[in-house]
């Protein structure tokens, strides 16, 4: 396999970097400004405001204002969006190329010049507060965010990126402001352009946009080192439901350890490749009918869905194997099948059949999720992000070089009983009845069911 | 610099004897192609009684075949990288999936045979009913899906074909065996109506010479069409209230049925709906519920028209404080829209996001491959996405607004809402 073209790289004196890469295949370009400020650089008592101050982002600015946001990509029949993760903020455009121009007046005036108009501050916090709720009637959300917060008990990557409810019901606009003044310089910055473009032009057009950025000092990451795991952990959400879900999350190597891409390799072998796009390669299910946990589990008739995450980060993360319990599973059943898998796994390592066919998904993932010219750019800035563009560059080359021995070393390392953070969704009676005990994964009886 | 879709898409469509349709496009933007095999059944072809059969055959038709196992149909395609998607909607069957250029003919061969020959093992049924059985579990769980299915059963009620619940219910997934699976096979999937799309890195010579060897030899009568009737007409505004206390976020779904996919008033009810719940965040609803008032994180309007006549849905999730105002601001919104109508600037605004769109919709292999399957279950011809930036110019706002007066009348509304709240008065 072909590595990815490495990109035209550049940067203004303000030290904003720029990353270009031509992609002929549409008439579109797809801009990408990309922050290395992400939920872990979120103090006590301010969770959420990255992602609050993402939303921000989107109401105005001194020469964009309120009222011309609306339509000022739409008009190219472009989209738009953003999002904030443990480790990064980003803002995309990606629309027809004569658009270039228009994406990067977009970014430079938000990395600049947003508005927080007091009034739209507070408006916005009942946006935030019903996405969090939103996300709180998905029992699988609710049971994520509880193993996440016992997994870390040092590292910010324990709370979630949304924000903690009472954190976003006391945070000011100032705050907001704050944060805002503090990440949103050139020199915290990379601005990423793939598609339809001339990289001379692309690169001269982000000098006249971004070259009167004022660069800032970015505050230093301050690193609480997570502590080993020294026995597992263990998690448990009752309330109202249907449906019983298992989540088992271990302490796992950063994008940059050399354990990574053999980790990348077991799960492929546990659960079928996903790929390492965050963007786009949830749109594909993973190969996955021949994978030790799906068979075990699936075609074992103890689960209806299995799936594994191991999404490269700047720090060590998590390696989270997520499953929903089939009606009528018994819990304990379930979660000794899983162990038995993952502690092979930990135990014996992988085949070199499995090794093969493992590289064959991920070589075909890579190629799938890479099929446009937002994923590359997303991919691109991404890894700048989390570590280098580099990284992307060589995943191929990584992949590849990958041997059996180094899968096992990882797996014995990470699937650790004592590394393991474990959490159950308990779905309770309907009638507010205790099922303490009870412990089948179907609805107990009284279970209210809908006309 | 040239380029497809200045040119457009311009895929070669070959019909064979049989009756099967292949289109294929090449694009050699990665070493990969999209393949999308479509039959003519679906949910609206569910035997009477047995409501989810079609969706029951989609997890277990890729299971095995008469000449392999389900595990050597797993390697094979785990072994290349691919999954299959395999998906029952109303009045289409689609397997599809992305492969490597080098798997191209394995793949295809592949999903031919389970098309054709699929064995549906006992066992596997047993499997996938319990999945089945879970999934529907959890959908009686999530408020979204509720307020949604709940909308659809009252706006196509008596049986309607679009009114029924893909995935069946509980009693009728229970009671649905291979003997039911095997008849919806075998009076569904017919050569007549089949339609292959292959769109990437392979040429259409080669595309349509393959799909003629692993296609060209099936014999089979055509389907009978599926009848979809007018659903009965909406006298009078109903709201019903599903709670649902064990959650944090209600959901709101406010709906109208309109229009078939082939009426020609399609451009227009799409620009229209275009400026109410979709342009640029969700248009105006978006602008009032959530810009203005901060009530919610979505809000948006979807307008689904199929052979029959598909429903707009206006949807929403807020804070359960906040569902009587926000259903009072849709009003407001379809009320304004169907007194006042669009505005000029509103209609070329949707006009030019709508026709610019096209290049991203059309950038990756799925995405055309989507786009010309479509276009093919509609009878739009392959040279539509060059006639659709006029189609859509075209429209008046005469038009447009002439379609907000019929269909958006808030005294005809259907409400329909899931999750922590207690209705006024109820």
């Amino acid at each position: 396999m072909s590595d990815a073209p490495a990109p035209r790289t550049a940067f203004l004196e303000n030290g904003l970097k720029i990353l270009v890469q031509e992609v002929h295949t549409a008439p579109l370009a797809s801009v990408w400004c990309w922050y290395k400020v992400g939920s872990r650089d979120e103090m006590p008592g301010r969770t959420g405001v990255s992602h609050w101050v993402e939303h921000m982002n989107f109401k105005g600015t001194t020469n964009i204002p309120r009222e011309k946001v609306k339509g000022i990509i739409e008009e190219f029949g472009g989209s738009w969006n953003g999002y904030t993760w443990i480790d990064q903020t980003t803002y995309l455009e990606t629309a027809t190329r004569d658009a270039l121009d228009r994406m990067l007046f977009i970014e430079a005036e938000r990395m600049s010049n947003g508005l927080y108009d007091p009034a739209e501050c507070e408006s916005e916090q009942t946006v935030i507060i019903s996405e969090l709720q939103g996300g709180e009637n998905d029992p699988e959300q609710l049971l994520e965010i509880e193993v996440n917060a016992a997994a870390f008990k040092a590292h910010p990557y324990g709370h979630p990126t949304i924000g903690w409810l009472g954190d976003l019901q006391r945070m000011t606009r100032d705050d907001l402001y704050g944060h805002y003044r503090r990440y949103y310089v050139p020199n915290n910055a990379t601005l990423v352009i793939v598609g339809d473009v001339d990289p001379d032009e692309a690169i001269a057009r982000v000098r006249h946009h971004f070259g009167a950025a004022v660069p800032g000092i970015v505050p230093v990451r301050t690193l609480s080192a997570e502590p080993a795991q020294l026995g597992e952990r263990r998690v448990a959400v009752r309330k109202e439901g249907t449906t019983a879900y298992l989540k088992v999350a271990y302490h796992a190597p950063a994008a940059t350890d050399e354990d990574f891409f053999p980790m990348l390799v077991a799960d492929a072998v546990l659960t079928g490749a996903k790929g390492l796009n965050l963007w786009s390669s949830f749109r594909t299910p993973p190969p996955q009918r021949s994978a030790r946990l799906y068979r075990t589990l699936v075609e074992g008739r103890l689960a209806s869905a299995v799936s594994g995450s191991l999404m490269p980060t700047a720090d060590p993360y998590l390696y989270t194997i997520s499953v929903t319990a089939r009606e009528g599973t018994s819990r304990e059943a379930l979660e000794r099948a899983a162990f038995a898998e993952l502690d092979r796994m930990a135990r014996e390592g992988i085949t070199a059949e499995e090794l093969e066919k493992a590289r064959n998904q991920l070589r075909a993932r890579l190629v799938f999720e890479n099929d446009s010219v937002t994923n590359i750019a997303h991919q691109l800035g991404y890894f700048e992000t989390i570590a280098s563009a580099d990284l992307f560059l060589s995943i191929g080359d990584r992949i590849r070089r990958v041997a059996r021995e180094r899968v096992a070393e990882a797996a014995a390392r990470v699937l650790r009983p004592t590394n393991r953070t474990v959490g159950w969704f308990e779905p309770v009676p309907a009638d507010g009845g205790d099922d303490e005990g009870e412990a089948s994964a179907g609805p107990a009886a009284g279970v209210r069911g809908r006309p | 610099m040239t380029t497809d879709a200045q040119l457009g898409l311009s895929p070669v469509r070959h019909r064979f004897e049989n009756g099967a349709t292949v289109i294929a496009k090449p694009s050699h933007v990665a070493p990969a192609v999209a393949v999308s095999v479509s039959a003519r059944a679906g949910s609206a072809a569910d035997p009477p009684g047995f409501d989810g059969a079609s969706h029951f055959l989609a997890s277990v038709i890729d299971r095995g075949t008469e000449s392999r196992s389900g595990d050597e149909l797993a390697e094979l395609l785990d072994s290349r990288g691919v999954s299959l998607t395999v998906s029952a909607m109303r009045h289409t069957f689609v397997v599809s999936c992305i492969c490597l250029t080098e798997d191209f003919s394995t793949i295809l061969a592949l999903v031919a045979d389970v098309i054709r020959n699929p064995s549906l093992p006992e066992a596997d049924i047993a499997t996938r009913r319990g999945e089945i059985v879970t999934a529907i579990r959890q959908d009686q769980d999530n408020p979204a899906m509720v307020a949604v299915e709940e909308q659809l059963a009252q706006l196509y009620p008596g049986g309607h074909p679009y009114g029924r619940r893909v995935k069946g219910t509980l009693e009728t997934v229970g009671r649905i065996d291979r003997r039911i699976l095997r008849g919806v096979h075998d009076a569904r999937f017919t050569p007549a109506g089949l339609v292959v799309v292959a769109v990437g890195d392979v040429e259409p010579a080669r595309v349509v010479e393959e799909t003629g060897q692993v296609f060209g030899d099936w014999r089979g009568d055509p389907v009978v069409p599926i009848a979809v009737p007018s659903p009965p007409p909406v006298t009078g505004r109903r709201q019903s209230v599903y709670p649902m206390m064990n959650k944090s976020q209600a959901d709101i779904a406010y709906g109208f049925n309109t229009i078939a996919r082939r009426d020609p008033a399609y451009y227009a009810f799409s620009l229209m709906n275009n400026a109410l719940g979709q342009y640029a965040m969700g248009g105006r609803l978006g602008d009032n519920i959530r810009e203005r008032q901060g009530m919610a994180y979505y809000v948006f309007s979807a307008f689904e028209p199929n052979l029959g006549e598909g429903p707009l849905v206006i949807r929403a999730g807020v804070n359960p404080a906040n569902v009587d105002r926000t259903i009072a601001a849709i009003d407001n919104e379809v009320r304004r829209m169907a007194d006042r109508g669009l505005t000029a600037e509103e209609l070329a605004a949707s006009k030019r996001y709508l026709i610019g769109s096209m290049p991203r919709m059309l950038e990756t292999n799925a995405g055309i491959a989507a786009f010309l399957l479509s276009c093919e279950q509609f009878g739009l011809g392959t040279d539509h996405d060059t006639r659709l930036p006029a189609l859509l110019g075209a429209v008046t706002l005469d038009e447009a607004n002439a379609l907000a007066r019929r269909f958006l009348v808030p005294e005809r509304a259907t409400v329909t809402i899931a999750g922590p709240y207690a209705q006024r008065g109820a």
